[in-house]
């Protein structure tokens, strides 16, 4: 079913997909590279005119694609005046962009990436103005920020360009992080995160003691965009961007963000004492500073930029003042300032081409050689100015009639004053603009030979200063327009119409004030251009790079002090942290009372607790002996396991025992290449601090397991207790949890054992490919070794035992579902009875028989597990939900299948894989290492009389 | 008996921080097999301590939940030695990789302005190194 809904989350996709387009069709050419970046705009404007009688008429359009719900996220999308003004203007100034930037940018410049970046932003900046979820608005906004730093950095040669979008980005993106933090507190605060609730809870939000922090950082957010004073620094610097990229994202899109959220959420925040004081006192500076720089900037450019970051003030302080009036001007003023702004950009642009400068004290007399630019450019500058019968006058007389009228802490006359001031510097700047660029004669030292361009550069902005006298005579035309999107700013009902001759009232004073003034300062120019130069001023750009330098210097010494590149140091760091939070913990939580009794202690325990303390203080002193510190290890692993046995848990001693052994292996495996000792390096004072540390961790510690142990608390254990017969079908509960309950954990617990093996066995192939493998076969073992490296009894004793630990792995996981065992405990009994052949026998014998990769049972392993949980939705039911039955065949008692103990196998194929691998791979350092290889039953062939020879020969 | 148990957990602990704070790989090794131990009492201590209740069920239904011991931290534990050998065993492979390409085991990073007067001091008289020692001269095997 249609419905126009549903073109609003279209509308927003589309500039995105058709970023994909230019990046494709530049190898056809640029016309047609062009031609397909408009494509996608056409459509989406097209669209949006199918909308936009709907919307004068006042219906709102929404669409909204859920996501998580839960959490107030979804893909919310919604239509209203202020929306489609913006979304109307942004697609239309990025055609009329799109056209100009085919003629501006030269053949050298990669333009497939100029249109792909110019879709991505105008895609981001659709989602800010169509979003109606906060949230996605967010994203909407960061985006802006990060597609405009690739805009503004296009021309990578240039340092300008990259330091310009460096400071950008950090700029902007800082106040997007600011404006998280206070869309997530607005968002708290209505309970909602979807704009139209929280516009429509206006009074909740201001009432709330929240609304000071929230307004502020959403403040910050809108500032910083919008380069209002103090961070308006980063505007100019952005001017090192082509131009097409000013024009759109500098005076029509990006900058106007801030303005238009400050738009988007009047309802909700405007009209407080806050409120005002904050937004339309730094709108009112930044209005008067702005022009007031702008004036003594010879780069056109410049100029131009501070001239926004003036009418962006301007823009501000009118939507500060808090009343309808105000944002009608505000409203009206967009507009405007969007078309003769972008027009005067598009024309500095066609200066700085044909002339090869910007500098306005190397121009002058352009009006004879570009007649063209120099009408358009005159018109724009005219309404910039803000004379008569140009739209621009017509928003600055509200402007200054409603300035006239706002008292400012009690003062009737301050805010009208400094906004006559901003007028005047206004007109200064722009009659500059007009009289020093194309007015005078004619010089001969211009850089290039300037004439009109071509039709296609100048027809952009031919085109907007139509509308600069159409809506400048007959501002009537404008009217619904302005009505449409100031209602949905304000919420209310207004009724008022634009015309240019209010009489003979304060703010036609004031403008003809400022246009008087405006004139003289320009004939001064030349000497307040000097007492300009003379006087100090606070240089942006060398403070935001101090301030950024300062920075990075703290991270570095924050970086250089903790992560110096000694891990000790950062595991000190990390067990002293860890120590003092929980300190902080205890100190900061009433701990309740001890609710259970300590259980005696038999004389047997206690021995073996010596047994076990002793051995870890024998591992801690004599740890530099690595062999034998590794020998007592094993003691605290045997005497862990009895812990267990004594503990009632019989699956954790079976596991710990068999472990232990593999560990032990592993280890000694290790050593075999590494040094014996482990030289003394740290003094007596290291070790002393270390084992305080030590010591200070090991009571914290224990001080909390015995806090632990000596409290009740509610468990979900008897749960298992209770369904593991009925639900999982086993009498062990602790192997109807792995298999059964947390099936789930398990299968991912196998796979991480299975990938931790396959990375042993790649970092083992690069080494033994390396340097090290070279080295290692080069290795002299300077060791005394046994001559009988494969002892009879030994290898005779294993090949015997091999079956019978087979059977009994085989029995342990057979009855794992109900008596204490189970897939690990029989992986890993499966590995160490092959790895008593590999000990008994040798790595090449063992090997040659084995028939089956170990890559492969961890794959068959992990594959089966799966399986077996998939085969559940079979039955309908959720992933590894397991089924069980009893079968009866006749010579055998009746016993029971259940599908866990396929889920078992996999476990079981899973660890017998990685265990192998893990040694597998260690041990054949050991071949490349030039151990001496027997391919033989047995070294010494007991059935031929003949001594093997003494000494073993080399090689296979 | 929770005495010894804390007790157990604490001296694991201390003995396992002690190694890691080490400077050679085998020591930290060690250490943190220590601290793999020590965690994984500490979990199955959670399940708090009970003598000859293993839970392994007796019947169909269970009637007297005190008869039996806390399963779950059993099994989280379970599945726990078995990964910390994974990780015992990939951290064994990376310090024997690291000793293999640099020839000493140390952990740390040496500041920039000592490394080649400890690498090169390293090789003459650090009795750590002398388990292999290398000649660069190609000495072919034979096939």
């Amino acid at each position: 079913m249609f419905s126009e809904n549903s073109l609003l989350p279209i509308i927003a996709m589309l500039p995105f997909l058709g970023a994909l387009v230019p990046g494709l069709m530049i190898r056809a050419g640029r016309n047609a590279c062009a031609s397909f970046t408009a494509i996608p705009t056409v459509l989406a404007l097209v669209m949006l005119a199918t909308l936009a009688p709907g919307v004068m008429e006042g219906t709102v359009y929404r669409a909204e694609i859920q996501w998580l719900p839960q959490l107030g996220l979804s893909a919310a999308f919604f239509l209203d005046g202020l929306g489609l003004l913006f979304a109307g203007m942004i697609l239309g100034v990025g055609l009329l962009i799109t056209l100009y930037a085919r003629f501006y940018l030269s053949g050298k410049d990669p333009m497939g990436q100029f249109y792909t970046y110019l879709l991505l932003f105008q895609g981001a900046m659709l989602g800010i103005v169509l979003s109606d979820n906060i949230l996605l608005l967010l994203i909407f906004w960061e985006l802006t920020s990060l597609s405009s730093f690739l805009l503004i950095g296009y021309w990578k040669h240039l340092p300008e360009g990259r330091q310009g979008a460096r400071m950008a980005l950090t700029v902007t993106g800082a106040g997007g992080l600011a404006m998280i933090g206070g869309m997530l507190i607005l968002g708290q605060i209505v309970g909602s995160y979807n704009l139209t609730d929280i516009l429509a809870a206006g009074d909740q939000i201001k009432s709330s003691e929240w609304y000071a922090p929230a307004l502020i950082l959403i403040l910050l957010g809108a500032f910083t965009k919008s380069a209002q004073f103090p961070f308006h620094f980063w505007l100019p610097h952005a001017m090192a961007a082509p131009t097409p990229v000013s024009a759109y994202l500098h005076s029509a899109t990006m900058v106007k963000a801030g303005v238009f959220l400050m738009a988007r959420m009047w309802p909700a925040l405007a009209g407080t004492d806050l409120w005002f004081y904050i937004v339309a006192s730094v709108g009112l500076i930044t209005m008067v500073m702005g022009a007031v720089i702008a004036l003594f900037k010879d780069d056109l450019k410049a100029l131009l930029a501070f001239s926004t970051v003036s009418h962006l003030g301007l823009l501000t302080m009118l939507l500060g003042f808090g009343t309808p009036e105000a944002a009608i001007a505000a409203v009206f003023h967009i507009i405007n300032h969007l078309t003769f702004k972008a027009a005067l950009f598009m024309t500095a642009g066609i200066v700085d081409h044909e002339t090869g400068t910007r500098d306005i004290k190397r121009l002058g007399g352009l009006a004879k050689l570009m007649p063209i630019t120099a009408v358009i450019g005159t018109v724009a500058a005219l309404s910039m100015a803000g004379f008569p019968l140009f739209n621009g006058f017509l928003s600055k007389e509200a402007m200054l009639h409603e300035a006239a009228h706002t008292t400012w802490y009690e003062n009737p006359w301050i805010v009208g004053a400094l906004a006559t001031l901003g007028a005047l510097f206004s007109v200064a700047y722009s009659l500059r603009f007009i009289v020093h660029v194309f007015a005078g004669p004619v010089r001969d030292d211009y850089p290039a030979k300037p004439h009109d361009p071509a039709f296609g550069m100048w027809a952009a902005p031919a085109f907007l200063c139509v509308f600069v006298i159409a809506i400048g005579v007959a501002p009537f035309l404008a009217t619904p327009v302005v009505k449409m999107a100031a209602e949905a700013v304000t919420g209310q009902d207004l009724s008022f119409y634009l015309k240019i001759w209010h009489g003979v009232n304060t703010a036609l004073l004031m403008s003809i004030a400022a246009i008087i003034g405006g004139v003289i300062l320009l004939v001064l120019h030349r000497h307040l251009d000097r007492v300009w130069i003379a006087m100090p001023r606070p240089e942006a750009k060398a403070i935001f790079d101090r301030l950024i330098a300062a920075t990075v210097d703290i991270m570095r010494a924050m970086t250089t002090a903790l992560h110096h590149g000694a891990i000790s140091r950062y595991l000190a760091i990390f067990v002293l942290v860890t120590v003092a939070l929980g300190v902080i913990a205890f100190a900061g939580g009433a701990m309740g009372p001890a609710t259970r009794d300590l259980t005696p202690i038999p004389p047997v325990v206690f021995i073996g607790w010596v047994l076990l303390m002793a051995a870890v203080a024998m591992v801690v002193i004599h740890h530099r002996v690595r062999f034998r510190a590794l020998v007592v290890i094993g003691v605290i692993g045997l005497m862990i396991s009895v812990g267990f046995v004594y503990l009632s848990a019989p699956d954790l001693a079976l596991t710990q025992i068999s472990v232990e052994t593999v560990t032990i292996l592993l280890l000694l495996l290790a050593l075999h290449f590494l040094p014996k000792q482990t030289p003394v390096e740290s003094g007596a004072g290291r070790r002393a601090s270390d084992a305080a540390l030590a010591v200070i961790a090991g009571v914290a510690v224990a001080a909390l397991a015995f806090g632990f142990m000596m409290r009740d608390f509610s468990t979900i254990s008897n749960f298992h207790l209770a369904n593991s017969k009925s639900g999982g079908g086993g009498t062990n509960v602790v192997n109807v949890i792995l298999v059964d309950f947390r099936g789930y954990d398990t299968y991912g617990e196998i796979i991480v054992l299975g990938i931790a093996g396959l990375c042993i066995y790649a970092l083992m192939e690069a080494l033994l490919n390396g340097p090290a493998g070279r080295k290692l076969r080069n290795a002299d073992f300077g060791l005394d070794r046994s001559r009988d490296r494969h002892p009879l009894m030994m290898v005779v004793a294993t090949r015997v035992m091999l079956p019978i630990a087979l059977m009994v792995g085989v029995y342990i996981f057979l009855r794992g579902h109900n008596q204490p065992g189970g897939g690990f405990v029989a992986g890993l009994i499966f590995s160490i009875a092959l790895l008593m052949q590999y000990m008994a026998s040798g790595f090449a014998w063992t090997t040659r028989r084995q028939k089956f990769e170990y890559h492969a049972l961890i794959g068959f392993g992990v594959v089966i597990a799966g399986l077996t949980g998939v085969g559940s939705w079979l039955a309908g039911r959720p992933f590894l939900t397991s089924n069980f039955g009893y079968f009866e065949i006749p010579p055998i008692e009746k016993f029971e299948l259940a599908t866990a103990l396929l889920f078992d196998l996999g476990v079981f194929l899973c660890v017998l894989g990685a265990v192998m691998l893990m040694l597998y791979s260690l041990s054949r350092l050991a071949r490349h290492a030039g151990e001496t290889v027997n391919n033989e039953p047995m070294e010494y062939d007991p059935s031929s009389a003949v001594r093997a020879p003494s000494a073993p020969g080399k090689g296979a | 008996m929770e005495i010894l148990v804390a007790s157990a957990i604490g001296a694991l602990t201390a003995g396992g921080v002690y190694l890691i704070l080490r400077l050679r790989a085998f020591a930290v090794i060690l250490g943190l097999a220590l601290l793999s131990y020590a965690v994984n009492i500490f979990l199955f201590s959670t399940g708090r301590l009970a003598v000859n209740k293993p839970p392994v069920l007796d019947g169909y239904t269970v009637t007297d939940f005190a008869a039996y011991t806390d399963p779950l931290p059993q099994a989280l534990v379970l599945t726990a030695i078995v990964i910390s050998f994974g990780m015992t065993a990939v951290l064994v492979m990376f310090a024997l990789g690291a000793y293999l390409e640099a020839g000493d085991d140390r952990i740390d990073m040496d500041a920039p302005d000592q490394r080649g007067h400890t690498a090169a001091a390293a090789d003459a008289q650090d009795p750590g190194t002398d388990g292999l020692k290398f000649s660069f001269e190609s000495k072919e095997r034979d096939a």
